[in-house]
């Protein structure tokens, strides 16, 4: 126990001293050479300095650059993902578009105006209650409502192209109008 | 064959049918047509009871004996499946199994007349080295009399086919016309895990898969003369129309702009309607086999869809919202004149014209889900088929209107059943896995 004191007082008087000693014969050195040198030094470290700091600012706007442009690019990402998982709704046995649904499809229209070079799917579909072909049927004039609406807007027909799917792709499964309701729409796919 | 079957050859023809199966035929001319026993407009029908003891087993082998339990068996079952006879147990027959006299004048009535049996089926098979000669007769037991006798000559596995046929020749004899035995069924079936096109017999047996492309195929509809199917198909992942000569694996496409669905055949012709969308609006077209258009024949705004012709071919039903609701309307093709045929409910669909001419059955949605309706085109005599159980649609006929096959979700998934014509002895047709739906009728497919 008495001994490791020992060892560890010497250490603490020891190693500063070493170094120390180290640093002391750095200067000796230095104030041998002549005093131009020293000046240049300084000047080589104010430069370095600066271009450190420069470096630096660089770097934070590079990763400020880069952050936007992923704040751009996931922005863009959930405008995409919007535009493709937000839903146009329709009444039962119905393709008129009513208030939430043009709503809906004002976004779809800024989405397309931002991204002129996209054209768009628009899927119609229903729910199971009816039968199969007048579904399709249906479907058909949602997915035309929604294309037609978004033409008024000022969306090229050129564009748009739309197909129904009927009752043949429900989203959700099972009865009752919750059910229902989010089986009736009209659904945008980029292409 | 003589020394076999004796004599009752009063009048013989014969029939080449597809493959070795030949037809010998002695119908005793007097006695004509018996359309007297069975009456298939009649709601009321009681069934015929009717004996069908095992056939005979000229030569007695074990593989004679075999055929002449199936034979028997699956004759019985074919009748039965027409709803017009109760078959009666072979328990309660005063005869021996397998060895019963085969023709009229062996025959002791008494014996059959005694259990109740109205009506009497009996056979004689010889299976000589894979060659299959079976004659058949039908009796009325309590004249005495024989109503039908044939000889069919052919091979084994034409067994089915023989059976068929002479099911066929007792429908005509007792109803006057041909029954359902040379007809199929056409349906959507999702065994494979995607709705794919099946085919089966009118009695359910030997489905066969005729799509085979993995997406969505709809509403298949068999041509009058049974050789064709369209359907729609999403193939190219658009709904299309596909026009297909079934055995030749020849036909045509419709890929235009929006829909082209639900396809309809003109009773003998090869023209059917469908309704496209290229205009921007659903309209009923008719269209070649080829698929090119002949003419438009609706022009309303709104869907109209789901042709279904009167057997004639001169008028059409189908489906409008022009209303404001989903309903039957009937068009004279020649005048252009349209009529309302459904009043009642909100969402009417799905017409099915009656080969008589005089009915039409849809399906209607009401409180309890889908429900299979009958009604005159004169719009009298509306009645419900089925009932509180789940939702029933996609109705169709059999070829001779006794029969009604449409699919029902009752069971939990979605099956095909049949009813008589008046909703009674309602059974499901076959058990495949996954769902089934849209069953379609063909006409009989061979002449008789």
């Amino acid at each position: 126990m008495r001994k490791s004191v020992w060892i560890a007082m010497v250490l603490m008087l020891v190693v500063p001293g070493l170094l120390l000693t180290t640093s002391c014969a750095k200067k000796a050195t230095s104030k041998n050479g002549p005093t131009v040198n020293s000046d240049d030094a300084a000047r080589k470290a104010a430069e370095k300095a600066r271009l450190a700091e420069l470096e630096r600012q660089k770097q934070l706007e590079a990763q400020r650059l880069e952050e936007e442009r992923l704040k751009a690019e996931q922005m863009k990402k959930e405008a995409r993902d919007e535009f493709e998982n937000i839903y146009v709704h329709f009444s039962y046995d119905s393709s008129v578009l009513d208030d939430m649904a043009q709503d809906v499809l004002r976004s779809k229209a800024e989405w397309l105006r931002n991204n002129p070079e996209s054209r768009a799917l628009i899927e119609g579909h229903c729910d199971e209650r009816g039968t199969v072909a007048y579904n399709l049927a249906l479907g058909d004039r949602r997915a035309e409502s929604a294309k037609r609406f978004l033409i008024s807007l000022g969306i090229d027909a050129s564009r748009l192209s739309t197909v129904s799917y009927g009752e043949e792709r429900p989203i959700a499964t099972g009865t009752g109008e919750a059910v229902w309701a989010k089986n009736r729409r009209a659904q945008f796919v980029i292409q | 064959m003589r020394t076999l079957f004796n004599s009752f050859t009063t009048r013989s023809f014969s029939l080449v049918l597809t493959g070795l199966l030949l037809c010998f035929c002695w119908v005793l001319p007097a006695l004509g047509a018996q359309y007297d026993y069975v009456d298939i407009n009649n709601p009321a029908l009681r069934k015929i009871p009717t004996a069908i003891p095992f056939f005979k087993p000229v030569n007695q082998t074990g593989a004679e004996k075999v055929i002449c339990s199936k034979a028997a068996d699956m004759l019985a079952d074919m009748l039965v499946f027409t709803g017009y006879f109760k078959m009666l147990d072979r328990g309660s027959f005063l005869i021996e199994p397998y060895s019963p006299n085969i023709v009229a004048r062996q025959i002791k009535f008494k014996n059959w007349t005694g259990i109740g049996a109205e009506l009497l089926v009996t056979g004689g098979v010889v299976l000589e080295g894979g060659a299959l000669n079976m004659e058949l007769r039908l009796f009325d037991t309590f004249k005495g009399q024989l109503l039908v006798g044939k000889r069919y000559r052919g091979r084994e596995d034409d067994l089915r086919r023989m059976i068929r046929r002479f099911s066929s020749e007792i429908i005509f004899v007792l109803t006057g016309n041909r029954g359902i035995f040379d007809s199929k069924i056409t349906f959507v079936s999702t065994v494979s895990g995607h709705k794919e096109i099946f085919t089966c017999d009118f009695d359910g047996k030997d489905p066969v898969r005729i799509t085979h492309n993995n997406s969505i195929n709809l509403s298949p509809a068999w041509s009058s003369d049974g050789q064709w199917i369209a359907y729609t198909s999403y193939a190219k992942n658009k709904p299309d129309l596909y026009i297909r000569q079934i055995k030749k694996k020849t036909g045509a496409v419709v890929s235009k702009k929006g829909l082209n669905i639900a396809p309809s055949w003109v009773p003998g012709k090869l023209q059917l309607a469908a309704t496209l969308s290229f205009s921007g609006d659903p309209e009923i077209y008719l269209l070649t086999q080829t698929g090119k258009i002949i003419k438009r024949l609706t022009h309303s705004s709104g869907i109209d869809v789901s042709v279904s012709w009167s057997p004639d071919g001169k008028k059409m039903a189908f489906v409008s919202r022009r209303a404001g609701s989903p309903q039957i309307y009937i068009k004279e093709i020649a005048s252009g004149q349209v009529r309302r045929l459904t009043f009642e409910g909100k969402n009417n669909t799905q017409p099915a014209w009656s080969p008589n001419g005089d009915r039409i059955a849809y399906t209607a949605m009401n409180r309890d889900g889908l429900n299979i309706r009958v009604i005159g085109i004169d719009g009298r005599g509306l009645a419900q088929m089925t009932h509180n159980s789940g939702d029933n649609e996609s109705p169709s006929w059999s070829p001779d209107g006794s029969l009604i096959v449409f699919s029902s979700d009752r069971e939990g998934t979605s099956r095909i059943y049949i009813m008589n014509a008046y909703g009674t002895d309602q059974r499901r047709l076959l058990k495949l896995p996954g769902q089934q739906s849209e069953p379609d009728w063909s006409g009989n497919m061979t002449a008789p």
